[in-house]
C-alpha cells in the first residue's frame, strides 16, 4: 500500500444553473493573453450537446485516453506507441485544429465613434483576434450550443447518444420531453493520465504532493502530442507562444489555502474541493479494469481516511498531519466513496479522473391532466410515481451511464434511487404528505437510512464555506524543511529538486511581426 | 586570402556562434527552445508540406554526417556501382521531397493569414537561407555526379581538417564555386542555429522510448 493524497473536486450537477461565472472568473485569471484567447481551461456545457472542442468525446476522432489490449492485459494510448510518437512528431494525424475550437474575435469598437455621418448606424465588426483582419461570418463559439441551441445538429450528435433507440431520440426532440443539463469541465487530475504519458518532452507531469497536473513551461516543445492524449481535450496549445497550456487547479491559491477561481465564483454553490487519499500501488490494476467495473475499482483505489492502517501508511509515505486530517473532512471523500453519489467522467477513457459528478435528477415524464401537471403514474398512490419514474425519466438512464459510469446502467440507478430516497425523506419531514412506511421502503431501496439521508441533505442544501472547501495550506517552504530537518532553515541550503513551473511567461514570448 | 576567411575562419566562427549562442540560449531562455508548431492554425497543408521536408532532409543530413564519420566504410560501399547509384538516386529523391516540402510550407505561411500572424523576420530568413541550402545541395548533386564519391575525397577531408584544428583548405579550394556556396551555406545555417526556431533539431525527445509513461515529480532529494 502506498498512500498518496490528491486534491480532488466534487461538481453536484443538480444545482448547476448554467450561468458561466466560473468560466469567466478562470478566463480573467489566467487565460486573457495573447495566444490563449481561445481557451477556456473552465467551460459549461450542455448535455445533450457536442461541447468544446466539439465532439470531444469521439475518440475515433482525436484517440485520446487509453485502451485496454485484453489479450496481454496491456494499456496503451489510443493515439498512437512511443514509435508512432516519434513517427508521427512532424505531424500530428490526429490534432483538432482551431475550427474545432473556434476562432476568438472581439469587436471594431472603434468604429461606433469615428464611422463618418451616413444614413445608417455605424456597427461594429468582428475582428479575428489571430489575423486581425474582419470575420464576416463568425461559425463558432465557445458555447455555440448553450441550452441545446441548434440542437438539430449540435445535440443530435452528441456522441453519448450513439447507443440511444430511434424512439429514445425522437423522444428528445419533442418538445414537451425536451431536457438538458449542463456539465461544467476542467482538467481532471487524472491519476492515469494520457496527457503526461502522450508527452514525448516529458514536460506535463504530476505534481507529487496534490495531484495537480501541469505543464513546465520550459520543457514543452511543441510536438502536441499531450492535446490529442487528454480524451478531455482539456490540454491547449498556445499559438502564439509556441507551448502547451492546461487548467492548473489555481495551484498558486491553493498552495495558500484559497480555492481554486472557479469554486470561488460558483453561483449555485455546486463544487465541493478536498483530499482523497489513494493506493497508488493499485492504480494500474484500476486502470486496467473491466469497462462495466472501472467506477467501482477507481473507488477502491480511493482509500478509507479513518482506517488506522491507511493513516500509517499514508504517514510513511509522507502525507502530513495536517492532510490526513482533511481528507477526513474531506466532502469529496463523503459524495464519491462514503455515499457513492459522486461519478468520474467518462471512466471508460481509462485515466482515472479525479473530478466527480454527482448526476442530476432530471425531470420525470410528466403530462399536462385537467390543468395539473401530473407525472406519468399520477393515479398510483404515494411514492409510486418517483420510484418508477426512474425508468421513465426523460434523460434515458443509458444516456447518463455512458456519460459517467462507463456505461453502466446499474451504478445510475443506485445513485438515483438514493437521490430519490433523500427527497422522499426530506419531504416527509417537511411537506408531511408521504407516509413512513413508503419513506421506509424508499430508503432500503436506496440503499440508505435516515442518518446518512440527513447528511447527504445538508451537504447538498446547506453547506457552509468551510464544508464545501477543506484543502490545507501547501506548505511548499516548510515541506522543504520536513525533508531535510537537520539543515539549516535559515541558509535554506537545501540539496532539493523543487516542481518546475507550470504556467506563465517570466519574459515577453515574442513571436509574430 | 578570401578563400582562407571563408574556408578556414567562417567555419570556426559559425561553430563557436551556433554551439556557444545554442547553450546560451538554452541556459538563459529555455521557454524559447519550441518547434513553434503551426499545426493548430493549419492543418492540411501541413502536411504535404512538413512531412516530406523533415524525412527528406533528415535522412539526407545524416547520409552526410555518416559519410563524414566513417569515410573509410563509405567509400567501400560506394565502390560497388549498382550501390552508388542506388544510394545517389534515394538520395535524389529525398532532396527532392525535402524541396517540394518545403516549397510548400513556404506557399502556405505566404498564403495564409492566419499563420502570417505567428510568422517572424527571422522565420523568413531561415526559410530562405534553407530554400537556397537545399536548392544548391540538389543542383550540385544533379550536375556534379557522383556526389557520393567525390565527397569523401574533399570535403570529408577538409571536415575532418576542420576538427582537428588544422584547416587544410587545399581539399576544397579548387571545386566549383556552387559545391563552395553549398559548404559556406551550411556552415552559416550552424550559425543561425541559436538566433531562429532551427534550435528544435536538437530538441528531439529520443528519450520518450526509454522512459515510463507517467511523470511524479515532489520535493525530494537530489
Amino acid at each position: 500500500m502506498k498512500i498518496q493524497s490528491q486534491v480532488s473536486m466534487v461538481f453536484h450537477l443538480d444545482k448547476c444553473i448554467g450561468c458561466h461565472t466560473c468560466t469567466i472568473a478562470c478566463k480573467n485569471i489566467w487565460t486573457d493573453r495573447k495566444g490563449a484567447e481561445y481557451m477556456y481551461w473552465n467551460n459549461v456545457e450542455t448535455k445533450p450537446g457536442t461541447g468544446y472542442p466539439t465532439r470531444w468525446e469521439d475518440q475515433d476522432k482525436y484517440r485520446g485516453g487509453w485502451r485496454l489490449d485484453q489479450k496481454k492485459n496491456r494499456l496503451h494510448l489510443r493515439l498512437q506507441g512511443k514509435w508512432g510518437t516519434l513517427g508521427n512528431i512532424f505531424y500530428n494525424p490526429y490534432l483538432p485544429t482551431l475550427d474545432d475550437y473556434f476562432e476568438p474575435w472581439t469587436y471594431d469598437y472603434q468604429n461606433l465613434f469615428d464611422a463618418p455621418e451616413g444614413d445608417d448606424q455605424p456597427t461594429a465588426r468582428a475582428v479575428s483576434m489571430i489575423t486581425g483582419k474582419y470575420m464576416d461570418t463568425i461559425e463558432a463559439g465557445p458555447n455555440w450550443d448553450d441550452d441545446l441551441g441548434g440542437s438539430q445538429v449540435y445535440a443530435n450528435n452528441d456522441p453519448n447518444l450513439d447507443g440511444a433507440s430511434e424512439e429514445e431520440r425522437r423522444q428528445m426532440q419533442e418538445i414537451e420531453r425536451v431536457v438538458f443539463f449542463y456539465l461544467p469541465r476542467i482538467c481532471n487530475h487524472c491519476l492515469n493520465p494520457g496527457c503526461v504519458a502522450a508527452c514525448p518532452a516529458a514536460a506535463i507531469y504530476k505534481r507529487g504532493e496534490d495531484g495537480v497536473v501541469l505543464v513546465n513551461q520550459d520543457r514543452c516543445r511543441a510536438w502536441r502530442m499531450c492535446i490529442s492524449g487528454c480524451p478531455y481535450k482539456k490540454t491547449y496549445f498556445n499559438w502564439s507562444t509556441g507551448k502547451a497550456e492546461k487548467c492548473i487547479l489555481c495551484y498558486p491559491r491553493l498552495e495558500s489555502e484559497q480555492p481554486p477561481a472557479c469554486f470561488h465564483s460558483c453561483v449555485g454553490r455546486i463544487r465541493y474541493v478536498g483530499l482523497l487519499l489513494y493506493d497508488a500501488s493499485r492504480l494500474e490494476q484500476a486502470a486496467k479494469a473491466p469497462q462495466e467495473s472501472l467506477v467501482q475499482a477507481q473507488r477502491d483505489v480511493i482509500m478509507d481516511p479513518f482506517d488506522p492502517e491507511v493513516i500509517a501508511a499514508a504517514k510513511a509515505s509522507g502525507v502530513p498531519d495536517l492532510k490526513i486530517e482533511a481528507a477526513q473532512q474531506s466532502p469529496v471523500y463523503k459524495f464519491v466513496k462514503r455515499w457513492g453519489l459522486a461519478l468520474p467522467l467518462h471512466a471508460e477513457f481509462r485515466t482515472l479522473p479525479m473530478l466527480f459528478y454527482v448526476p442530476p435528477l432530471g425531470p420525470v415524464l410528466a403530462k399536462m391532466n385537467k390543468g395539473m401537471y401530473d407525472t406519468a403514474d399520477a393515479d398510483s398512490e404515494g411514492l409510486t410515481p418517483m420510484m418508477s419514474a426512474l425508468e421513465k425519466s426523460r434523460m434515458p438512464l443509458r444516456y447518463m451511464a455512458s456519460l459517467l459510469s462507463a456505461g453502466n446502467e446499474q451504478i445510475i440507478r443506485d445513485v438515483y434511487r438514493k437521490q430519490m430516497a433523500v427527497r422522499l425523506f426530506m419531504r416527509a419531514k417537511t411537506a408531511k404528505d408521504v407516509p413512513a412506511a413508503e419513506v421506509e421502503k424508499a430508503l432500503t431501496e436506496g440503499n440508505t437510512n435516515a442518518q446518512e439521508a440527513e447528511a447527504i441533505y445538508r451537504l447538498t442544501a446547506l453547506p457552509t464555506y468551510e464544508e464545501r472547501f477543506v484543502v490545507p495550506a501547501m506548505e511548499r517552504e516548510t515541506a522543504v524543511e520536513d525533508l531535510f530537518p537537520a539543515l539549516d532553515p535559515v541558509a535554506r541550503n537545501y540539496p532539493v529538486h523543487k516542481g518546475e513551473v507550470g504556467i506563465g511567461y517570466r519574459r515577453d514570448p515574442r513571436r509574430g511581426p | 586570402m578570401s578563400d582562407i576567411i571563408l574556408l578556414a575562419v567562417f567555419p570556426y566562427v559559425a561553430l563557436v556562434l551556433g554551439i556557444g549562442g545554442g547553450i546560451y540560449r538554452y541556459r538563459h531562455d529555455r521557454f524559447s527552445y519550441s518547434s513553434l508548431s503551426s499545426q493548430l492554425l493549419e492543418n492540411r497543408r501541413l502536411f504535404w508540406g512538413s512531412v516530406p521536408w523533415h524525412y527528406g532532409i533528415t535522412i539526407v543530413l545524416l547520409a552526410h554526417l555518416v559519410a563524414f564519420l566513417i569515410p573509410g566504410i563509405w567509400a567501400r560501399i560506394i565502390a560497388e556501382p549498382l550501390t552508388l547509384y542506388t544510394l545517389e538516386v534515394t538520395g535524389f529523391a529525398l532532396a527532392l521531397a525535402a524541396l517540394i516540402g518545403l516549397s510548400v510550407l513556404i506557399i502556405r505561411r505566404l498564403t495564409q493569414p492566419r499563420l502570417l500572424a505567428v510568422t517572424t523576420t527571422m522565420d523568413w530568413v531561415l526559410l530562405a537561407v534553407l530554400l537556397l541550402q537545399v536548392a544548391l545541395g540538389f543542383w550540385v548533386s544533379l550536375f556534379y555526379r557522383w556526389g557520393a564519391d567525390w565527397y569523401v575525397h574533399t570535403s570529408v577531408p577538409w571536415l575532418v581538417s576542420l576538427a582537428s584544428f588544422n584547416p587544410q583548405i587545399q581539399y576544397v579550394a579548387s571545386l566549383p564555386w556552387i559545391v563552395k556556396f553549398h559548404l559556406l551555406t551550411g556552415f552559416f545555417l550552424i550559425a543561425l542555429f541559436p538566433f531562429t526556431r532551427l534550435v528544435h533539431v536538437v530538441a528531439l525527445p529520443f528519450w520518450y522510448l526509454w522512459r515510463p509513461y507517467q511523470v511524479v515529480i515532489r520535493n525530494r532529494k537530489m
